[in-house]
């Protein structure tokens, strides 16, 4: 039995890059359960907090710290990243490889790669190299190849950012099936009904720091900040 | 202009022969520059592979140098070996002078540094595409290196093949250390050299002309094999 990573406790961190502050310094507590979408405007430090939840940002200063040890809570997170990374082989093989370093044997690999093909609809192109998939496919495929591992957290970068309506709500599906298993996820989006749809918690985050943290019924409705509210208005935010 | 003519139906006429001596110098040719480019690929790729995904002190030296030693002057490579090799040498007592395995030794040391560096522009490119998945998915650097090198197979291809297009064409470094002995170490570079130097040109032509036919058999074959063109499947 693998044991719990979460809750995850960011404690006054921050990241500078070449001197400058990109983000902090932030007190954040991630819970075990929940479906937390980060908002903010461009620049905001969105990316950087999720690389830094992920450990693919170095706090400068400050710490994070997870229920479990870290070798554990890095086997046990997915991160979808908003341009979709392809490995140069097949669909199917894009599943199995992470599966397979996790010492799952190939069979069994292959057996979990076929029934994630099937479930995001790509079985005619399973052996086609991943490269060769449109955009709303790749993005399927790469959200696939993170739920194979059965993650308990699941971090995603705007995932949906350059994707069509249909495609959009395929990869929403998919994420709520996998909040209903049991799946924490945390997103960013820019797309503000986006957030009304899928969101239980919100964090808005303005030039590097959390300005708004709880749940999403409220933000939308009664946004506290004069960004938030600015945000929400459509309004562009310097 | 009628040299290479008669040089051209003397390559055929050679052929057609089934000339054993001339197939002899071919396998030979084939033998030593193949090897050379499997040796040379084993150390330069993962050497490649190694500089792309690790950073060091002195690694933008390390690959200033690596790119300089692609131009490694063969004659120069042949003189070094043949040092070490003969008689008084530190490698004499291995009695290696003057034999295929030290031609092998030759084209190696000068087809490596062109593998190696072909291979580290491939993987740090693909590198650079993978790095941040690679990473997520906590990778050790052994899988990280295996996974680059295996994805990054039709363009490693190109590098060996740019290793044998440099090792099937030269002849400085093996006439220093293979001695040109007919029966032994007679490959066709050094039988154009012999026999230009007779005043054959026709016939030095004709093993040109082979020389070239098989560069372009052996590329092609290893591009049907490997399905480099396929669009789909690479």
């Amino acid at each position: 039995m693998v044991s719990k990573i979460l809750p995850l406790q960011i404690k006054n961190a921050s990241v500078k890059k070449r001197g400058k502050k990109i983000i902090g310094p932030i007190d954040l507590g991630i819970s075990d359960a929940g479906f937390t979408i980060i908002m903010g405007p461009n620049g905001s430090g969105k990316t950087t907090l999720m690389r830094l939840i992920h450990g693919l940002e170095n706090p400068r200063e400050g710490t994070s710290t997870w229920n479990s040890d870290l070798k554990t809570a890095q086997l046990s997170q997915s991160f979808v990243f908003q341009t979709p990374i392809m490995l140069r082989r097949t669909a199917l093989e894009n599943i199995t490889y992470p599966l397979i370093l996790q010492g799952i044997d190939k069979n069994t690999a292959a057996n979990v790669a076929h029934k994630w093909i099937s479930k995001i609809n790509l079985e005619a192109s399973s052996n086609l190299n991943a490269r060769y998939l449109s955009g709303g496919e790749k993005q399927k495929l790469s959200l696939a190849r993170a739920l194979a591992t059965n993650p308990q957290l699941l971090l995603l970068d705007e995932p949906t950012a350059n994707l069509d309506g249909s495609a959009t709500k395929e990869i929403e599906k998919l994420l709520q099936d996998a909040h209903e298993a049991g799946t924490r996820i945390i997103m960013t989006t820019h797309d503000i009904g986006q957030g009304k749809r899928l969101a239980e918690d919100i964090i808005f985050l303005y030039r590097g720091n959390i300005h708004e943290l709880g749940m999403a019924k409220s933000f939308f409705q009664k946004p506290v900040t004069r960004e938030a509210q600015a945000f929400l208005r459509g309004d562009i935010l310097e | 202009m009628n040299d290479i003519v008669e040089g051209m139906l003397s390559a055929f006429r050679l052929i057609f022969s089934l000339d054993a001596d001339l197939f002899e110098i071919i396998l030979l040719s084939l033998q030593v520059t193949l090897t050379a480019v499997i040796i040379a690929s084993v150390i330069g790729m993962p050497m490649g592979a190694w500089l792309a995904v690790n950073r060091f002190r002195f690694r933008r030296l390390t690959i200033a140098v690596l790119n300089a030693l692609m131009g490694l002057p063969p004659v120069v490579v042949g003189l070094i070996v043949y040092i070490m090799l003969s008689r008084s040498g530190p490698f004499g007592v291995l009695n290696l002078l003057f034999t295929p395995t030290a031609m092998i030794i030759a084209q190696v040391i000068i087809i490596t540094p062109l593998i190696a560096s072909i291979s580290h522009q491939a993987i740090r490119d693909l590198w650079a595409d993978y790095h941040d998945l690679l990473i997520s998915l906590n990778t050790t650097k052994r899988q990280r290196i295996f996974t680059l090198v295996k994805d990054a197979r039709r363009s490693l291809l190109t590098a060996s093949l740019a290793g044998f297009g440099r090792a099937i064409g030269e002849v400085g470094a093996i006439m220093i250390v293979g001695g040109n002995i007919d029966h032994l170490t007679r490959v066709l570079t050094t039988a154009i050299a012999l026999e230009t130097g007779k005043g054959e040109f026709a016939f030095a032509l004709a093993l040109g002309f082979i020389l070239i036919a098989l560069a372009i058999i052996v590329n092609l074959a290893i591009h049907s094999i490997s399905k480099t063109e396929r669009a789909s499947n690479w």
